[in-house]
């Protein structure tokens, strides 16, 4: 296996397969924390901190528990636990650690359980196949990298989205298109540069 | 015309989530599947009969366990009640409607994280009794499913100028409706992602637009109505007064 793998999975999961844009994954943080770049910057931080331990966390578990024991159907089960356990953890363990992180983290992290950008990688991870196709060790390298990626790409999306919707609210919007609806024309026409990245790798 | 705010009907209960409360056009919630499953109207209603079956159930076993659950883990319980609903109709899914199942693909275990599930859970099931629970899940999922479809038919129409069925969902018959030959005119964007962001947003507009203006017409229906009404008071009062003089001459 050599290292252009990581950095195929990476730009993969980070620009041609934008998990937002193109995966419809996490739309609700997507439209519900964008209002300011602050705001987005903050989510994307707690989304890819949890998002990369979650996924190595349930990763294991798939392949070293409900494998072995041939239980892989409960796996929407054990992940949602490992998720919403975690996410407990993290917030418990933040704010122990430092009061001013929690501060500017902390919002966020309930609201992570139902993001399903982060149970959707953890799903993703396990159906690509990794285990398959690079053995179980190396496969846990490669699908947290492409959990990064995914992470990376859900904060580029939403930063810039953010400071598009910031400028929006200076400008002069009909009435019935104020607020959500204009904004999900604009994410569809961000979808569609997107798409202008097909075929990168 | 002033109903009782507290304790509505039945009726009332199931259909607001339909119009008045409906998820996804004015709650917006669950954006993600009505986004990424709705290429075609069959993908999108066959993702609206699947929640309907898992929010109807999860709100009748949470309105029944609400008693039981201290707050401090509700929310963690919560998501296994419906995590075990969402893995039983995956697997019946993938028995009855396999074709169904390969395109919603990862988002029948996505409805786990749907935030309509977890929202009438937590805002209704849990204050509320079964029977209620069960009419109030039913309406919300309907409504979801019906935006679902809304959304699903004017991808497809605009993406292919036809209407596909039996494709997905496994009817007896197989075909399309609304075939109209104009492969030139057909836009293919709206079945990608570019498109889903759209037509939700233009749909949006549209039912916005709609809202605005039934609440200007409203505002002035009821400023007739008050109108009338102290119309009609002083009718009565001039009708009494004359009475009570006839009866007393």
């Amino acid at each position: 296996m050599s290292p252009t793998v990581f950095f195929v999975a990476i730009v993969s999961s980070m620009l041609v397969n934008n998990i937002v844009l193109l995966r419809f994954l996490g739309i609700c943080p997507f439209l519900g924390v964008s209002k300011r770049s602050e705001t987005a910057v903050g989510m994307s931080a707690a989304v890819m901190f949890v998002m990369v331990v979650s996924s190595v966390l349930t990763y294991l578990i798939y392949y070293y528990i409900l494998e072995p024991f041939e239980i892989p159907y409960i796996s929407t089960i054990a992940f949602i636990l490992v998720i919403a356990s975690l996410v407990q953890l993290v917030e418990m363990f933040i704010k122990k650690i430092s009061k001013k992180l929690y501060k500017s983290l902390g919002i966020y992290l309930p609201l992570i359980v139902t993001n399903c950008a982060i149970i959707g990688i953890a799903e993703t991870n396990v159906r690509e196949g990794y285990a398959t196709e690079y053995g179980v060790l190396p496969g846990l390298g490669v699908a947290t990298v492409s959990a990064l990626g995914a992470a990376l790409g859900f904060a580029l999306v939403i930063f810039a989205f953010s400071t598009i919707r910031e400028r929006l609210e200076a400008a002069d919007v009909p009435p019935a298109w104020k607020g959500i609806p204009i904004s999900l024309v604009i994410a569809g026409i961000m979808a569609l540069a997107f798409l202008g990245l097909e075929g990168l790798v | 015309m002033a109903k009782p705010k507290k304790d509505p009907g039945l009726l009332a209960v199931f259909t607001k989530g339909i119009i008045k409360e409906n998820p996804v056009f004015v709650a917006l919630l669950g954006l993600c599947p009505a986004l990424a499953v709705t290429s075609s109207l069959e993908t999108g209603l066959g993702m609206g009969v699947l929640v309907v079956f898992v929010l109807t159930l999860s709100n009748i076993v949470v309105s029944l366990i609400r008693r039981l659950i201290p707050e401090e883990i509700m929310i963690p319980s919560y998501i296994i009640v419906i995590a075990t609903f969402v893995t039983i109709v995956e697997m019946l899914t993938e028995a009855f409607a396999p074709a169904l199942f390969d395109s919603l693909g990862i988002f029948i275990p996505l409805i786990v994280a749907n935030c309509l599930i977890m929202s009438r859970a937590v805002a209704y099931a849990s204050e509320n009794n079964v029977g209620r629970s069960a009419i109030d899940g039913l309406g919300m999922a309907v409504g979801f499913g019906l935006a679902l479809g809304l959304i699903g038919l004017t991808r497809e129409f605009l993406a292919t100028g036809a209407i596909a069925y039996g494709v997905f969902i496994p009817l007896p018959v197989e075909g399309a409706i609304l075939g109209f030959d104009i492969a030139p005119l057909n836009m293919e964007v709206f079945v990608g992602p570019a498109g889903g962001f759209i037509v939700i947003g233009v749909w949006l507009a549209v039912f916005n637009a709609i809202g605005l203006y039934k609440s200007r017409k409203r505002k002035e229906a009821w400023d007739r109505w008050v109108e009338k009404k102290k119309r009609e008071k002083a009718e009565k009062k001039k009708q009494k007064a004359m009475e009570s003089a006839g009866g007393s001459a």
